[in-house]
Order: C-alpha cells, then structure tokens, then sequence
C-alpha cells in the first residue's frame, strides 16, 4: 500500500503560483494606459485572428496574457455575464468592478480548488467621463484584484517594465505618444529595461485598440491597418483617432450627421398629394 | 402560476461565475439565456391556463409601420399610438429601434413583448459580434428575428401576437433590403416596400401610389410619412402628427454608413408639408 508523502500546504500554493507564474512568463506582455480621449490597450500580437483585446461591454475592455484558451474562456465568460445583467438590469448597471470581482472569484476559486490554476493574467479596463475616472483592474493567476492607476504592463516580464512605463506616462498623453510609450514599452528587453527598445516592432505586429471617451453606447474601437501606422509614426502629423460619429445618439443632438447631405436634390415630394 | 425567480446572476459556489459561462461554442445570447435561465425568454415562460387574455385586461397594442427602400438604403417609420381596446393608452410610444449598426426593427402587436423580443434580438444580434469578432450578414440577423418570433407563437395564440417588420443595409449586396414576418415565425422579403399593423392595410394602398424607388431619401422620408398620414386617416388605432403637442412619428434611415434616426424638427417640417399640400389640394377643389 503506498502511503502519500505530507506536502505542506504552503508548499502546495506555491507550486501552483510557480507553474502558473512560468506559463503566463513565456507570452508576451500587454499594455494598458489611459491617454486624453480614453484608453487605450496594446498588445505584441501577429495574429490577426485571435484577439488578446476584446470588447466586453459599452465602456468595458479585456486584456489579457498567457494561455490563449484559458483567457479566450474568460472572455466569453465575461461577455455572457455583462449580457446577461446589461438585460436584466439596464445597460449603466454593467461595470468593470463587478466583473473584476466575478473573474477574481473565477480565478481564485479555480487556483484553490481545481488541479490545475489559470496561466492567466488579465486586465479589465472601464473609460469614465473624464481621465480620473478611468478604472483598470489587474487580476492575476490566484484571484487576486488590484486597481490600478493611470499605466499598466502585464505579463512575462511585467516587473521589469513596470519601470519603464511609469516613467513615460504622464496624465492627458496624445494618442500617437501613448501608442509611442506602448510601443517602447513592448520592444524593451526586460533583462535590461535601461538600455532602452532593443527591437522593432511594426505596426503590423501590434494589436491596438481604445474605448473611446463620451459615448453613450459601445466605446470599443480597434485602431488597425492605415491609421495605426500614421499615428505611430513620429514624422507624421495624426496624433488622434478620428472621433467615431455617435449614430445611436438622440438625433437632435449637437453634431447628429441628420439625413445623409449626397441626396439628390429633389423638392423632397412635399408638395404632391395623394396619386 | 409560479413566481417568476430573480435572474441568476453570478453567485454560483463562492461568487465564481457559473459552469454555463463557460460553455465553449455557443455564439447566440438567447441559446446561451435558454441553457442558463430560461424564464428570461419571452417565449419560454409558462403560459397561465385557459384561453385567450380577460378582455378587461387588455394590453397596449402597437400599430402602423412602414417601411420602403431607396437607391441608397432604406427608411422605416412608425406612427407613436399605442392602443388598449378603444381607448389611447400612449401618445409617444415608440415602434422603431436599431437593431444593430446597419440594421431596424418596427414592431406591431402587444406593445410589452414587441418591445422585450426587440431589447433581446438587439443584445442577440452585439453579443454575436463580441463573441464571434464578426457582424452576422444581414439575412443572418434576420433569421434570428425568425425564430425569436417562432418562439412566442403561444402567446400570440392567446392573443399576444407580436409582428415585426425588419429593414436594414446589405453591406454585401449594398442595397437596402425589408423582411416581414408572420405569427409562426415565416420570413419573407419584401420588394421596394412593406406596412405591418391595423392600419398597414391603407398604409399600403399609400405606399403603392406613391413610393419611387429611383428616388433620393428625401422623398422616400416623405412618402413614409404620408403613408402613415394615410393610415391615421381611416384607422383608429393609428396616430397622425399631432401638431398641437409636436408628437411625429419616428423616421429612421439605414444606408452604408449605419442607422439614423431622422431628427424630429425635420420630420414636423415633413409632416407639415404634407399636411399643407392637402390642405391646398382640397381648397382648389372648392368648397363642398
């Protein structure tokens, strides 16, 4: 009959927190500030098909390092709960702090009790009206919640940018500067984060997106293809994404686009009666 | 009847979010509601037995809308009078919603579940996008309609009918395009121009006479709304422009560039254009 050896539980957790740290390390990092016109969310990523940044919600994003089908779950965990009160409640009763608490319930429960926990890291970010309202949660392997401020790097090497970010950022940053220090940030060689970006990273290797501030509705925004490349271009004059016009909006409000103006113009049929 | 319990929100074992948020696959939010919590489901709660609704309960019906397509998209409008029995139960209901960017929906027939399927096809149609990371093409959305309607055929066999009208911009095809609906979930497209209600029936007859396809969407917004001016005037359940209060009815126009709605200031200008035209014809022909 074998007998079990006596693992103490300390030693269990820390085991977990050590597989769970080494998974999440070999992916790479992602980035999440906040600039004038919202925040933006940045990520080294190739693949146009498998999105480390997606939509939650109106004002709410996702981000995310580590095992892809892990976080992929998360998400769609997410969307289906921020569904799910946004039409049992009202679309405003949907935040990131309650989602940040359902994931970190989801996270912890899992590191506890399952026999293996998440290699996960992930980000929540909701955009406020105005910057100091802005909110990003940072939840990592073992369920725990931290509310960050401002600039956040997760992953891998997360410690040592940490560093490199918090120098650069600063409140009410342009959109081209915040995608420039995210960039910095990602191509910076954790192993020595003072010597500076060791690699190139071109637009095309990058996944961006924002929440855009003062919409009513969904804020999300993917910033790809053209205008990605202008704005991170330091040469070039585009320092913000183009406002989005709110369509949705109630159409007597200032700036409504109204009736497309390309019309033909014709006496709008007004003044014929019935046939 | 059972009381209806409160929806299950995340609370499972230690606050963790539910073994059903979990499930892999499923990209629809009503498959999803349906696995989770079925009472949310207009069409899955139980019916009280017996048969049709107490007359003396009878709910506010939504009535007349049109819908008609021009070279560029295509213009939905709805009258704002919801009725109970004869009697007006609201002047300024609105009938017409975004379904998504691109797309509308009109709805006729018990105001309350018109209105709740609409709210359900809407966070359907955006919860498909996130999860998916795609738009549904414009025939898939209204497919989807289809079956929400389907799903509610035992009610509407006790008299709680709801019939939508959808209309929306192909981005594929790029043209508007309109599809109808009726009780048992059949969907049908509709060429150059569609009514549903009480008073499609004189909407209709409206419609034929006037609408041009070739038009601009000036002229298509007008003939909405002289088409539904047409309905108000033989049917009572159908509300015209209330000039006294400045109530008009809803317009809105889908092209390429999304859902608008058409700003109410010019459709009062529409509505009182028509009206002053009338107004002129019938001088002309004398006094009677």
């Amino acid at each position: 009959m074998t007998q079990q050896f006596y693992v103490s539980p300390e030693q269990v957790m820390r085991d977990r927190a050590d597989f769970a740290r080494k998974g999440i390390a070999r992916g790479r990092s992602v980035v999440v500030l906040c600039f004038d016109a919202g925040i933006a969310l940045v990520a080294e990523n190739p693949s146009r098909a498998l999105h480390k940044v997606s939509e939650i919600y109106d004002r709410i994003a996702f981000a995310a390092v580590g095992k892809y089908n892990e976080f992929e779950n998360l998400r769609v965990a997410g969307v289906r709960y921020a569904d799910l009160r946004g039409y049992s409640y009202d679309r405003a009763d949907v935040t990131a702090r309650g989602l940040a608490n359902a994931y970190a319930q989801t996270l912890g429960s899992v590191f506890t009790t399952e026999s293996k926990p998440l290699e996960v890291e992930i980000l929540v970010a909701e955009v406020g009206a105005a910057e100091e309202d802005d909110q990003i949660y940072r939840l990592t392997y073992d369920g725990s919640v931290a509310d960050e401020r401002g600039a956040v790097v997760v992953g891998g090497a997360a410690d040592a940018l940490a560093g490199v970010l918090a120098e650069g950022w600063r409140p009410g940053l342009r959109l081209a500067d915040a995608l420039a220090l995210a960039r910095r940030v990602l191509a910076t060689d954790p192993a020595d984060p003072a010597a500076g970006p060791r690699r190139d990273l071109p637009g095309a290797s990058l996944e961006v997106a924002v929440l855009e501030r003062g919409l009513p509705r969904r804020s999300f925004r993917r910033v790809q293809g053209e205008l990605l490349e202008r704005l991170l271009d330091a040469d070039d004059p585009t320092v913000d994404a183009p406002r989005t016009p709110d369509l949705l909006a109630p159409a007597e409000a200032p700036g409504h686009p109204g009736l497309p103006a390309d019309t033909p113009a014709s006496p709008s049929g007004e003044g014929s009666g019935p046939g | 009847m059972p009381a209806t319990p409160a929806p299950q929100l995340p609370g499972g074992p230690a606050g963790r979010l539910p073994a059903t948020f979990h499930v892999p696959g499923a990209a629809s939010f009503t498959d999803f509601l349906g696995s989770h919590d079925p009472s949310l489901l207009p069409g899955r709660r139980p019916l009280p037995a017996g048969g049709a609704l107490a007359p003396e309960l009878d709910p506010p019906h939504a009535t007349t809308i049109v819908a008609l397509t021009y070279p560029g998209g295509v213009v939905m409008a709805g009258d704002r009078r919801a009725t109970a029995g004869s009697a007006i139960a609201h002047r300024e209901i609105e009938k017409v919603f975004p379904a998504d960017t691109h797309s509308c929906v009109g709805i006729a027939g018990t105001a309350g579940i018109a209105v709740e399927m609409v709210r359900l096809f809407q966070v359907e149609l955006e919860h498909f996008e996130k999860i998916e990371g795609a738009v549904l093409s414009l025939d898939g959305k209204a497919n989807r309609l289809s079956t929400m309607v389907r799903g509610n055929l035992g009610l509407a066999m006790q008299g709680l009918a709801v019939v939508p009208l959808f209309a929306g911009y192909d981005l594929a095809g790029r043209r508007g395009r309109i599809f109808s609906y009726d009780v048992t979930g059949g969907r049908y497209e509709e060429r150059g121009h569609h009514s549903v209600g009480s008073g499609s029936v004189f909407a209709r007859g409206a419609l034929k006479k006037l609408h041009r396809p070739t038009r601009g969407v000036d002229e298509a917004v007008a003939t909405a709304v002289e088409a539904l001016h047409d309905a108000a005037d033989d049917d009572s359940a159908t509300g015209g422009s209330d000039l006294v209060r400045g109530i008009h009815p809803v317009v809105a126009v889908v092209d390429e560039a999304g859902y608008r709605r058409v700003p109410a200031s010019r459709v009062a200008e529409v509505a009182r254009g028509v009206l002053d035209a009338r107004t002129a014809d019938r001088l002309e022909e004398g006094p009677s």
